[in-house]
């Protein structure tokens, strides 16, 4: 591996990063004082850095296809840790303490802790959203953003209007966030791949910059304030029970959301969608309802981001437009595409580590979108499957010879 | 009369300095049918590259002309390199996958290189050096046209027509359309896709290149963000003048330019971009193909 | 022969990672958990326990630049407190916390804060953010105050008793700009712009109902310009069309010096009167000549006071530059926080908010008082104009 040849490579590849990134990483000019700042050191760490990162990436290049090569000749194994999980006697404990753990979480640790569980719950249920319409269905939707614009803005505008309460709006905001998933996805009927993620970030724009322009209507930039948090059969509860209340509220839309989409997409109509992501002709083929098929994909993606701007709202109790711009759009695609596209606990683990991993390292939050951006591009290029690569339902035969069969 | 001819000439201005940026958008999806979000990001590293060569240079007390000429080189031969790297890193191991893949990976570079340079350099508006100097014999015209204007038409124009030279007439634009055509087939008679492929990526970035200097020259200021605003309209500009089409991309921007200039100044620029995304949504409805693509039927 | 059903084991099989990640996190959290239990443990006497201020505000992003004088404010004036022996023995410490500007992760902000115990909180930087932080604060008794949070509902509401501010509120700075185009520049007809965003549009708000109620002028134009945008010129066409002798704008200053470079290139000679997101010398660097004669309102100039020239030199020893946005506003707060806590010889709530709202103290921004909405006596804004390349007050 560490042939001289190797080493080569590895330093052309550094020398011509440092050549690269010479004028922006190490000048620094600042036109407003007159000022030039040399920082050669960069240059050096760069040098190392891409000397290092191009022997993995090798590796991983390697790796990845000798893994083709594999599945071409049909030892698609599991790895070691999936083979080593599907023991029953392992699984069903894990659901247990995965359980246990989520009952005592907000008792035990402090409120902040508490509250990013919380934020990270709402990524999870809004992500497993957008599973369905990115992972399941294939449709790449940029402005999903605007459906959890929409919750979010039912529940306040509902409330301070008409006085309704959280749960009468939590339903509400999920029907007005399925209700706009058939507005965008019928024009977009008949889009396809690029266009329609460029109609779709250009649909989710459009509700922003309605929410920003219509004063009369959404109170502009300056946002609503003093939403109310939900309410526990009219008890006025602390700022603590309150979060715990929203916590367990999470937990239960969590389980909830789990449930639906895991049974949606073991169903007809998940099957459908899947056929479309693998191939729309052959899908229209064999008879299957292109048009009621996209569509149930975006209602039902934006029932979820609806429901789960409904909680933000309550939550965050303060909204304004900046909440709702592409980029948040790009992290939720983050959330399932790092945790493997159509599998659900990929998605579920996607979301959290996404959501509480800056939470964790505030001390590196300002390399967070840096991060974000190259995982989408590492993701796509070594395992475009995510974390935890969905599987496809597969029937075996475990005859004698079934390698014969 | 004279306020229609105004905002004519506003939405031409407005127009050209999108069709500069499309004419790489358009190229790129011409030959391998990708999004280069990333596209976006290359003007704004070629503008930053500008603005530090000649900020370096202005210290050391060089002449405005060489500064011009070389600041505008460098930045061509850094969004260039650019361009080239983020196709081999980015997109080549992605050649045989999903589209949707690629799609995604070239947002999180479009994301990466913003924070790069938001990270490596600054949050703040720097101002960027006035590289056009004002024609005397433009003086009397004052009110309507600036210079700048005019090398932006210029130089759109130039670029428009090189392009179309360089696929129409020569050996690498020859393979350019077969590569567009049919990978398999193209590499099948002897052409080197991958070589073609990052010819593209160099060409389309290094006009993306001269758009950064010169726009950002236009402008007066530049930060970490102007790419991705810039890219995203200079996109839809491609689209709605059929993606794939040099002529169309410039047409197509022109007439997003004049859209967005009659509707602000005859409606509101409060709902400027509503009516240009919706304006992209209807053409996208009824000619999916955009002003002068070709519809093509779908191979099965 | 069987039928093997993988599909559903290998589902269930991956709540086992779930747990492992869950887990994981209890653990890290874990660690965090115990900070402010072994301090208690250092510290059992409550009279040596250290006062804890948060300083929250973004520190990371795209914003940062205008959280990050804050905490270095915060820093100097406790590094001077503590070496002379901190309030009664207590020492004072700084908890610093970034929110980058965006509500939700404000909230996240401000539960941290308060569980980690702090007394009273300088910042956010933020309207938005602050709005969204101020409930958490109000429902846990912590006095809160912002060095640069601008927008008037925070103090006019009522709603914020924990709230204070050593800055003006939008709606004064807009009735300066109104009052000083209608009866300074004697303007009849006057277009209102802004860059839709929360600060500009609402100062743009403010302009615009005050010169309706107003009869010495009029609005001829009254819209929203798309920040970033590559060209103005149908704006400004528009301004030309509309006849208006006056401009007045809500929003920052790299939008404005593209609307004054277009103007002045058209040979428009419109009068331009903005706000403090313009007054930044960056302003008058990008619009070079055509800079020249705008107008922009900005906080009383106190640089001459002696409190700031110490803080500013403080600030230059210690950081090696010029202080950046907000840094006197910042150092006011802080200073004002602690002698309230000084005065009342307490930290809770109701001895601290009383203390603000009664104790005159000197600060780099003058002598203040709050009053009882939370508001700054004393601070208010002056008009300054571009004069040879120099913002240049006008009395």
């Amino acid at each position: 591996m560490f042939s001289i040849e190797e080493v080569k490579k590895s330093f052309l590849v550094s020398i011509w990063f440092m050549f690269l990134t010479f004028p922006i990483m190490v000048i620094r000019v600042n036109t407003i004082y007159k000022i030039v700042e040399w920082r050669w050191e960069r240059m050096f760490y760069i040098g190392i850095g891409t000397f290092v990162i191009s022997f993995i990436w090798r590796y991983l290049m390697r790796r990845k296809e000798m893994g083709v090569k594999k599945k071409e000749v049909g030892e698609d194994a599991l790895p070691l840790a999936q083979r080593l999980l599907q023991n029953r006697r392992v699984s069903y404990p894990a659901i247990a303490l995965v359980a246990v753990l989520a009952l005592i979480y907000p008792f035990v640790f402090s409120l902040y802790q508490a509250n990013i569980m919380i934020t990270a719950l709402i990524y999870v249920v809004i992500a497993l959203g957008l599973n369905i319409v990115v992972g399941l269905a294939g449709l790449l939707d940029l402005g999903y953003v605007a459906f959890y614009a929409v919750g979010a803005y039912a529940y306040a505008l509902l409330n301070y209007h008409f006085g309704l309460s959280f749960w009468v709006v939590l339903p509400i905001g999920a029907a007005i966030g399925a209700l706009f998933g058939i507005i965008l996805g019928f024009p977009v009927l008949r889009l396809r791949g690029d266009y329609l993620a460029i109609v779709t970030l250009g649909f989710g724009e459009i509700i922003r910059l309605i929410l920003e322009n219509w004063n009369e209507f959404s109170f502009g930039p300056s946002g609503i304030a003093n939403i109310p948090r939900p309410s526990f059969f009219g008890i006025d509860l602390s700022l603590a029970e309150t979060t715990r209340f929203v916590y367990f509220i999470m937990i239960g839309l969590t389980i909830f959301t789990i449930f639906v989409v895991n049974r949606l997409e073991n169903s007809r109509i998940g099957r459908a969608w899947i056929a479309l992501r693998e191939d729309e002709v052959a899908c229209q083929a064999m008879g299957i309802d292109k048009t009621k098929t996209k569509l149930t994909a975006f209602a039902l993606g934006a029932t979820w981001a609806g429901m789960g701007g409904v909680v933000f709202a309550a939550q965050t109790t303060f909204i304004n437009p900046a909440s709702f711009t592409i980029w948040e759009s790009v992290i939720i695609l983050c959330c399932v595409v790092l945790g493997g596209m159509g599998s659900i606990i990929g998605v579920i683990l996607g979301a959290l580590v996404i959501k509480l991993l800056p939470e964790y390292l505030r001390e590196f939050s300002q390399y967070r979108m840096l991060l974000f951006g190259a995982i989408l591009v590492i993701m796509m290029v070594f395992r475009p499957g995510g974390i935890i690569t969905s599987v496809r339902r597969t029937y075996q035969f475990k005859g004698k010879s079934n390698r014969h069969a | 009369m004279e306020y229609f001819l105004e905002l004519f000439l506003g939405g031409l201005t407005r127009g050209s300095i999108y069709a500069l940026i499309a004419l790489g958008y358009t190229m790129v999806y011409g030959i391998i049918e990708l999004i280069n979000f990333a596209h976006g990001e290359i003007y704004m590293i070629g503008a930053f590259t500008a603005l530090i060569v000649s900020g370096v240079l202005t210290l050391l007390g060089w002449n405005a002309l060489a500064i011009i000429v070389i600041a505008s080189i460098v930045a061509v031969i850094y969004s260039a390199a650019y361009g080239y790297t983020i196709e081999k890193i980015a997109y080549k191991p992605l050649r045989n996958a999903p589209r949707l893949s690629a799609l995604i990976s070239a947002i999180g570079m479009s994301l990466f290189l913003q924070n790069y340079v938001l990270l490596a350099q600054t949050s703040d508006f720097l101002p960027f050096p006035e590289l056009i100097p004002e024609f005397g014999f433009l003086e009397p015209y004052s009110n309507f046209i600036r210079s700048s204007e005019l090398v932006i038409f210029a130089v759109t124009a130039a670029v428009m027509l090189g392009l179309t030279f360089l696929i129409k007439f020569t050996r690498i634009g020859k393979a350019m359309r077969a590569t567009a055509q049919d990978k398999m087939m193209a590499s099948l008679v002897g052409i080197d896709v991958n070589r073609v492929i990052s010819v593209t990526f160099i060409v389309g970035s290094a006009t993306a290149a001269i758009g950064g200097v010169l726009i950002a020259s236009h402008i007066g200021q530049l930060n970490y963000y102007i790419g991705f605003i810039a890219g995203i309209k200079a996109f839809v500009a491609a689209v709605l003048g059929g993606i794939g089409s040099i002529p169309g991309a410039v047409l197509g921007s022109l007439v997003l330019g004049w859209t967005e200039s009659f509707f602000t100044g005859y409606v509101s620029s409060d709902y400027e971009d509503v009516f240009a995304f919706l304006f992209l949504v209807l053409i996208l409805i009824f000619r999916p193909a955009g002003i002068l693509g070709r519809s093509e039927t779908e191979k099965v | 022969m069987q039928i093997h059903h993988s599909r559903k084991k290998h589902f269930t099989a991956w709540i086992l990672v779930l747990a492992m990640v869950l887990a994981g996190s209890v653990l890290m959290s874990c660690g965090e958990a115990e900070k402010p239990a072994e301090t208690a443990k250092e510290a059992p006497a409550k009279a040596t326990e250290p006062i804890r201020m948060g300083v929250a505000g973004p520190h990371s992003g795209d914003l940062a630049s205008y959280g990050i004088p804050t905490v270095k404010a915060a820093e100097l004036v406790v590094e001077q407190r503590n070496a002379s022996g901190g309030i009664a023995g207590r020492k004072i410490e700084l908890v610093v916390e970034d929110d980058v500007c965006k509500p939700e992760i404000a909230t996240n902000t401000a539960t941290k804060l308060v569980a980690d115990e702090v007394d009273v909180v300088l910042g956010h930087i933020c309207s938005g953010a602050t709005k969204a932080a101020l409930g958490i604060y109000k429902e846990s008794k912590i006095p809160v105050m912002s060095p640069s949070a601008t927008n008037p509902g925070l103090t006019q509401s009522g709603d914020y008793p924990n709230f204070f501010r050593t800055i003006a509120s939008d709606d004064a700075q807009a009735r300066l700009e109104v009052d000083f185009a209608l009866a300074k520049l004697n303007l009849k007809k006057i277009a209102v712009l802004h860059d839709k965003g929360d600060y500009g549009k609402g100062l743009a708000e403010f302009a615009k109902s005050f010169l309706e109620q107003d009869a010495r002028g009029e609005v001829v134009l009254y819209e929203g310009i798309t920040p970033g945008a590559v060209d103005y010129s149908a704006v400004v066409q528009k301004i030309k069309n509309s006849g208006a002798d006056g401009v007045i704008f809500g929003g920052y200053h790299p939008e404005a010096s593209k609307i004054v470079t277009a103007m002045r290139k058209k040979g428009m000679d419109t009068f331009f009167i903005s706000d403090d997101g313009v007054k930044d010398d960056t302003f008058i660097k990008v619009a070079k000549e055509y800079a020249e004669g705008v107008y922009a309102t900005g906080p009383v100039d106190t640089t001459q006071n002696p409190m700031a020239v110490e803080a500013i030199e403080r600030h230059r020893k210690k950081y090696g530059e010029d202080p950046g946005a907000f840094f006197l506003n910042a150092y006011a707060a802080a200073v004002a926080l602690l002698n309230a806590i000084e005065k009342s010889n307490a930290t809770d709530f109701d001895s601290v908010t009383n203390a603000l709202r009664t104790e005159f103290v000197g600060t780099p921004l003058g002598i203040l008082r709050f009053d009882e909405r939370g508001d700054a006596i004393g601070v208010g804004f002056a008009m300054y104009q571009v004069q040879k390349g120099q913002y240049v007050e006008i009395k």
